[in-house]
């Protein structure tokens, strides 16, 4: 067998068919496994897609969200068997693939209009 | 006995039960024939000649050809010798395969570095350099060699030469995962040399 094959073939059997389609601009809900001292529990964490990046096993998505005034984000592996699951809240009309420039907004002009269907 | 040769596939990541993300090197191991076996009465040691690899046989020239032969095995590509414990139950022709190891075992992985062909103190030694700018005339050299006193260069002085394409071994790597179906090994972290290169994988020293 050519190795990029096989590679490739223990990559696909780790990887997650099971969760919605979203992309940045996108605002979504991940619920997220956290074990605290010994027991394990679901940690919701709302927030806008500010970015995708990378391929294949090593995809990593980051959610970027205003919590009590300051701006928090976290990047998850796309595939990680720690996210139960994810909700899509809100399509979000964006112009491009990578949405740092929010990072520099606040209020009103952080909004990201709802994607017309 | 718990030794095999193989093939290094190449890296990638998986997630390990707890959810963690690993980084695995992926090696193709065995099935690998018992070629040649070496007795305490004959040779003084215990061990055994292991064999992998497919190789045609007009690839081999006349006394490799004729070695084969003479054990009744089909040509192999790479002969390695390893030690075995005596008393260990090894014949010419067993085979060896990948489920001597299991998931959680620890073991010693042996391959030729990547080449780095002739290479300056800085990336051979980790020398620090000299200014880049300001006047500065002295950049990546090696210094000074040794005293004026010295009147000499002692010998072992880190100097530019070849780095790389040479035996390392990295020892303590935990085997992550067994596919004997498809003969793999997935070994935590990295491992020596280019993909498609050989690699030794014996059971960990200590």
């Amino acid at each position: 067998m050519i190795t990029v094959d096989i590679i490739r073939q223990i990559e696909q059997a780790q990887m997650r068919k099971d969760l919605p389609d979203f992309g940045p601009g996108d605002t979504v809900r991940v619920f997220f496994k956290v074990v605290e001292g010994g027991r394990e529990r679901v940690q919701p964490f709302d927030g806008v897609v500010i970015r995708r990046q990378n391929a294949g096993i090593r995809e990593t998505f980051t959610v970027r969200r205003i919590s009590y005034g300051i701006g928090v984000e976290r990047t998850f592996p796309v595939h990680s068997p720690r996210i139960e699951k994810i909700q899509v809240l809100r399509r979000g009309r964006v112009r491009r693939a990578k949405l740092f420039y929010l990072r520099g907004l606040s209020g009103k002009s952080a909004r990201i209009p709802e994607k017309r269907r | 006995m718990k030794a095999i040769l193989g093939k290094k596939i190449g890296m990638t990541q998986i997630f390990d039960e707890r959810g963690r993300l690993i980084p695995v090197t992926v090696i193709e191991a065995g099935p690998c024939t018992v070629v040649d076996i070496k007795t305490l009465d004959k040779h003084g040691y215990t061990g055994a000649q292991l064999g992998y690899g497919f190789v045609k046989e007009h690839r081999l020239n006349k006394p490799q050809r004729g070695y084969f032969k003479s054990k009744g095995i089909s040509p192999l590509r790479y002969l390695r010798e390893f030690r075995v414990k005596p008393g260990e139950d090894v014949k010419v022709g067993d085979q060896i395969t990948v489920d001597v190891f299991a998931t959680g075992d620890y073991v010693d992985v042996t391959g030729t570095s990547l080449g780095k062909g002739y290479a300056g103190s800085i990336k051979r030694w980790g020398f620090g350099r000299g200014p880049s700018s300001h006047g500065s005339k002295y950049h990546r050299g090696p210094g000074s060699l040794a005293s004026r006193d010295a009147s000499r260069v002692f010998p072992g002085r880190k100097l530019p030469g070849h780095k790389g394409n040479e035996r390392v071994t990295v020892k303590n790597l935990r085997v992550v995962n067994v596919d004997p179906e498809k003969n793999l090994l997935l070994v935590h972290g990295g491992v020596p040399g280019r993909r498609g290169s050989l690699v030794i994988i014996k059971e960990a020293s200590r």
